[in-house]
């Protein structure tokens, strides 16, 4: 039995990451990314932009466990909305720069994860999300309990954009994106450097086979446990930059539809692709925008129905369709210049490379 | 000792939507091995459907009882067939997705047609007031759930251990494969299954129709707490689905009436204890673990 939660078995190659055989690209893409990052906010409303990226960062930590540790977080909101609630309560009452409320914030998140996500990956696959969505409820309640800290349901309100000394108030949410911009990209950046290090391998042998990497001698609740973390600490980051960008926090942003909302942007975008969590929270943030200034009610409707269109249909998501893609077309490529054919890259192939993968 | 009782009374009210709701989970969840994130809104709509039968077609409680059961099981046939099916065979987390997508819509759905404030609810007169046993004051309509969701659980079980199909339903919970390989067509039995759990959440939100507010969102907190009594009773059990509903009604209800700020808390901190000292549930199989 494979322990591989969420993703279909692929064909040997066709869902590695399109950088693997051409590391050229990896420069390009990442070039483009970045100016795509630098030139947001002349195209969008900065605080827009500036919540797109958040989002994306949040959707990359998700990714972390859901792609990489095959573990579904039905919780995250617990580390994003807490973090959010920290650093707006850092910036308020000791006027420090942003960057070290954020930081704050993010810490507290991981101080968080440690206790649910010690008790959470003693179970996986079903259990795990449904552990995880009930912690994060408890730290909704506490957060809606708790008013005389959080300000109850009014939400904490007048958070300050102190940056150095220089205060970034509203109409300078211009300045404020490229002030926070790079936060979020080191977050990314870490999130990268996890998946791609030796540690994130050994998650990668877990997801795919935990009694083997067991076997091999690897504490996989340990593991888990670290990825878990290290997720909430990104997603930490994530949530005390969109505090501060809002200068406000909501009881929403710890509310188990926020946790549904970035598993959403995650799989849209493509689970496993890092890239998918940039291109979901984009998707998602500028139709929840275009929907709300065209005098819409009634997003989940929307929402929910993406939701259900593209795991029907699209499971893959975007990044992991284009990735497939492109992969397949190379492999055809390849075995033709090797003179022999490559058989279909459809279903069949797919299942006698998956029998192969979980058989041995 | 009186205020104990009642608390305890009122409790295992509240418990009886728990454990009927999550029995429903629980066979949906052996059966299909689908985790259905929508049953809270299911519950919603058979509390909505009761409203909107009285008010519009003047259909009693017990009229209620009867249709919204029903209605449910059709309309979870239609769930099933129409989206569920599709993804039975692939990993049960893109069941809880989609299931996770359907709530979203289906409150929202709601929420259009009947706004955002409480639908009105007014009991037949027979289970108006409160009756003394024993110079101890209950609340009569408590009581008639209590012994109404007791009497069903206790036939659900019956049904389970003593009848054919209970036999059935049991072994593909099981042992799919063994029960495929003795001639019995699994298959026949998944939507049926899925239309009953569905019914048994339904008939929780009849039953809560008059002791709750009736809104598009009464499903949401619900379906949480569901999640924590299939983790607390252990999922694969039925058994467990029932005792864990009523455990965690009577924690709400004595939490409520000692401290209410910990209340939501502590049904989440058993559920945290359950996991620590029992991974698979007071009543799972250890090997449901993993």
């Amino acid at each position: 039995m494979t322990h591989s939660v969420i993703r279909e078995a692929p064909p040997a190659g066709a869902d590695a990451p399109v950088t693997a055989s051409n590391p050229r690209l990896r420069w390009i893409l990442l070039a483009v990314g970045l100016v795509a990052a630098l030139a947001l906010p002349w195209f969008i409303y900065p605080p827009v932009a500036m919540d797109i990226v958040a989002l994306a960062l949040f959707a990359i930590a998700l990714d972390i466990l859901l792609g990489f540790t095959g573990l579904l977080s039905f919780g995250h909101a617990a580390f994003w909305g807490s973090s959010a609630y920290v650093t707006g309560l850092i910036a308020t009452h000791y006027g420090v720069p942003f960057p070290v409320a954020v930081i704050g914030g993010a810490v507290f998140a991981m101080i968080l994860a440690l206790p649910i996500g010690y008790v959470s990956v003693r179970r996986s696959g079903i259990y795990f999300a449904m552990v995880t969505l009930a912690f994060a409820q408890m730290v909704y309640f506490i957060g809606y309990q708790w008013s005389d800290l959080t300000g109850g349901e009014n939400g904490l309100q007048g958070v300050p954009r102190s940056f150095f000394g220089i205060e970034l108030v509203e109409t300078e949410s211009f300045y404020f994106y490229y002030a926070a911009l790079p936060i979020l990209l080191f977050g990314m950046w870490a999130a990268w450097r996890i998946v791609h290090s030796p540690f994130g391998r050994v998650l990668v042998s877990i997801r795919d086979n935990t009694p083997r990497a067991r076997a091999l001698g690897y504490d996989a609740d340990k593991y888990k446990a670290v990825a878990f973390v290290l997720s909430a600490g990104l997603t930490g980051l994530a949530g005390g930059v969109f505090a501060i960008n809002h200068g406000f926090v909501a009881l929403t942003e710890l509310h188990w539809t926020t946790s549904g909302d970035v598993v959403l942007m995650t799989v849209l975008g493509g689970i496993g692709t890092l890239w998918g969590g940039i291109v979901g929270a984009f998707l998602t943030v500028t139709l929840a925008d275009y929907l709300a200034s065209s005098g819409f009610h009634g997003i989940d409707l929307i929402t929910g129905s993406v939701f259900v269109l593209v795991v029907l249909l699209f499971r893959r998501g975007i990044w992991g369709t284009v990735r497939h893609r492109w992969n397949i077309r190379r492999l055809r490529r390849a075995s033709a210049r090797a003179g022999q054919g490559y058989s279909s890259p459809d279903g069949n192939s797919r299942h006698t490379t998956s029998g192969e993968g979980t058989g041995r | 000792m009186s205020a104990l009782l009642q608390y305890a009374v009122q409790g295992l009210a509240a418990g009886s939507f728990y454990a009927l709701a999550a029995l429903g989970l629980a066979v949906i969840f052996g059966v299909l091995g689908v985790v259905n994130f929508a049953h809270g809104a299911f519950y919603m709509l058979g509390a909505v459907a009761t409203a909107v039968l009285l008010d519009t077609l003047d259909l009693t409680l017990w009229w209620s009882l009867l249709v919204v059961p029903v209605l449910m099981f059709l309309f979870g046939v239609v769930v099933e067939r129409l989206l569920v099916q599709w993804l039975l065979r692939l990993d049960p987390l893109y069941n809880l997705l989609l299931t996770f997508g359907l709530t979203l819509v289906l409150v929202e759905l709601v929420k259009q047609q009947y706004g955002v404030s409480g639908l009105p609810y007014r009991l037949p007169s027979g289970l108006q007031g409160r009756i003394d046993l024993a110079g101890v004051v209950l609340p009569r309509y408590q009581l008639f759930v209590l012994f109404f969701s007791i009497a069903l659980c206790v036939l659900v079980w019956l049904m389970m251990t003593r009848t054919r199909i209970g036999m059935i339903v049991r072994a593909a919970t099981e042992k799919p494969e063994l029960a495929r390989a003795l001639g019995i067509n699994v298959g026949r039995w998944v939507t049926p299954v899925f239309g009953f759990g569905v019914a048994l959440a339904g008939l929780a939100g009849v039953l809560a129709a008059p002791f709750r507010a009736i809104t598009a969102d009464m499903g949401n907190n619900f379906a949480i707490i569901l999640f924590a009594v299939v983790v607390i009773g252990g999922l694969g059990s039925i058994v467990g689905a029932v005792v864990a509903g009523f455990l965690v009604g009577l924690v709400e209800a004595f939490g409520q009436a000692y401290a209410p700020t910990f209340a939501q808390i502590l049904i989440f901190v058993l559920m945290a204890l359950v996991i620590l000292i029992r991974p698979a549930g007071l009543f799972g199989r250890q090997e449901a673990t993993t």
